[in-house]
C-alpha cells in the first residue's frame, strides 16, 4: 500500500479529481459535500489511515458551513485532512460514523455548537448542553447574551 | 484528693494565668465536675456575668446562639473550577481553618455554608441550587472568585451565570482569579463577624408588605 504523501496525493487524484496540498507529512483534501463520506472510506481503506482524530466545523457566514476533519495511517506517519464546504444556508452533512466510530461524539458536539446535521449519525442528540438550550452557540450569529431564563 | 475550686468571684482562668502547658493541663485535669469554668466559656466572657455566691450565667440567646454557629461553620464540600484548588488548600493544614471550626463535609445536609469556588455554568445552576435548598437554614453562602462573583473572564460566554447571586442569596464575595487562601480565610473570618451579628431572636423588620 502506497502511502507516502506524493503517492496518496496521486491517487486522490486519480480517484476524486482534486489537487491535494501537502504541507511534510499533512495532505489537505477538499471535496464537495455529495463525496464527503466516499473520501472518508476511500482514507480508511485505501490510505490506511485507520485512526481518527477529529471532527469539526467552521462558520463562514454567508458562505455556509465547513466541515473538517483530521484522520491518520499512523504507521506510514500520514496526515489526511479532510475538509468540505457545505454552501450557504445549507447544514446537512454525510455523518462518517459508519466509517470511524471515534467520529460518534465529535459529530454530536459539532451538532451542538453549529447546528449541522450529520445524515446517517445513529444518535445525533445534543452532547454538551442542555437538552432545552435553544440555538447553537459557536455560530456567528448566535448573540452570546443570549436570555437563558431564569439565570441570566 | 482535695479538690481546690476556684473562687466564683475570679474571672475564667485563662492562658496567662498559667506558667506553661503543664500547669494549664493540671488545672483542668484537677477541677471538679461542677466547675463550669472553661476557656471555651472564656470566649464569650463579654456576654457572661458572674453573679455573686453562685454559677449563674446570662447572656443573651442571640448571642450564645451566634457564638456556637460562628464557631463550627461546616463548608459543604462542593468545588466547581480551579477556585476549588485553593478552597482544599484552606482547609489543609498548612492553611488549616479547622482552628476556626470549620470542618469541610460531604453533605449538604449537615452543613451551614456553601463556599461557590468557580465558575457557575447555567447547565450547573440547577444542581448548585438544588445543594443550596438541600442544606438545612440557617445557612450562608460564600461566592469565591471572580466567575462566581460575576462570571468574572467567561461573563460574555454563551454559558455562565453572570454571577452565583442570580441563582442564591450570597453573604460574602471574596474577588480574586483564584483568590488565594489567605484572602478566602480573610473572606471566612468576615463570614464569622457576620455571623456573630445574625439575628433569630426578637422583631426583626419584614422583608416587604404584600398590602
Amino acid at each position: 500500500m502506497s502511502t507516502t504523501p506524493a503517492a496518496a496525493t496521486a491517487r486522490i487524484r486519480d480517484q476524486f479529481g482534486v489537487e491535494a496540498t501537502a504541507e511534510a507529512a499533512t495532505l489537505t483534501v477538499a471535496v464537495p459535500r455529495e463525496r464527503w463520506l466516499a473520501l472518508a472510506r476511500f482514507a480508511r481503506r485505501e490510505l490506511g489511515c485507520l485512526y481518527f482524530n477529529w471532527l469539526s466545523a467552521v462558520d463562514w457566514k454567508e458562505q455556509g458551513f465547513e466541515v473538517l476533519c483530521r484522520v491518520e495511517n499512523l504507521e506510514a506517519g500520514l496526515v489526511l485532512m479532510m475538509r468540505t464546504r457545505l454552501g450557504a444556508a445549507e447544514t446537512h452533512c454525510a455523518s462518517v460514523t459508519p466509517v470511524w466510530k471515534g467520529a460518534d461524539w465529535m459529530e454530536r458536539e459539532c451538532y451542538d455548537m453549529f447546528g449541522v446535521v450529520f445524515e446517517g449519525h445513529p444518535d445525533l442528540r445534543r452532547i454538551l448542553l442542555s437538552e432545552d438550550w435553544e440555538g447553537h452557540p459557536l455560530r456567528k450569529d448566535y448573540a452570546p447574551d443570549t436570555p437563558h431564563a431564569p439565570y441570566r | 484528693m482535695e479538690v481546690k475550686r476556684p473562687v466564683p468571684q475570679v474571672p475564667p482562668a485563662g492562658w496567662s494565668d498559667f506558667k506553661d502547658l503543664q500547669e494549664w493541663e493540671k488545672y483542668h485535669q484537677e477541677r471538679g465536675p461542677d466547675d463550669k469554668t472553661s476557656d471555651a466559656l472564656a470566649a464569650v466572657a463579654d456576654a457572661i456575668h458572674h453573679f455573686p455566691g453562685g454559677w449563674i450565667v446570662t447572656t443573651s440567646t442571640d448571642k450564645i446562639f451566634n457564638w456556637a454557629r460562628k464557631s463550627s461553620l461546616w463548608p459543604v464540600t462542593f468545588g466547581l473550577a480551579c477556585c476549588a484548588i485553593e478552597m482544599m488548600a484552606t482547609f489543609a493544614s498548612r492553611f488549616d481553618v479547622e482552628r476556626f471550626g470549620m470542618v469541610p463535609w460531604a453533605s449538604p445536609r449537615h452543613s451551614d455554608l456553601m463556599i461557590v469556588s468557580g465558575t457557575v455554568t447555567i447547565k450547573m445552576a440547577p444542581m448548585l441550587k438544588r445543594i443550596y435548598d438541600q442544606m438545612p437554614d440557617p445557612k450562608w453562602v460564600l461566592s469565591m472568585g471572580s466567575c462566581a462573583n460575576s462570571g468574572g473572564p467567561f461573563r460574555h460566554g454563551y454559558h455562565v451565570v453572570k454571577g452565583v447571586d442570580r441563582v442564591v442569596p450570597v453573604d460574602v464575595y471574596v474577588p480574586g482569579c483564584p483568590p488565594t487562601p489567605d484572602s478566602l480565610m480573610y473572606g471566612l473570618l468576615k463570614l464569622q463577624e457576620q455571623v456573630a451579628r445574625f439575628q433569630t431572636t426578637g422583631s426583626r423588620p419584614t422583608p416587604t408588605d404584600p398590602a
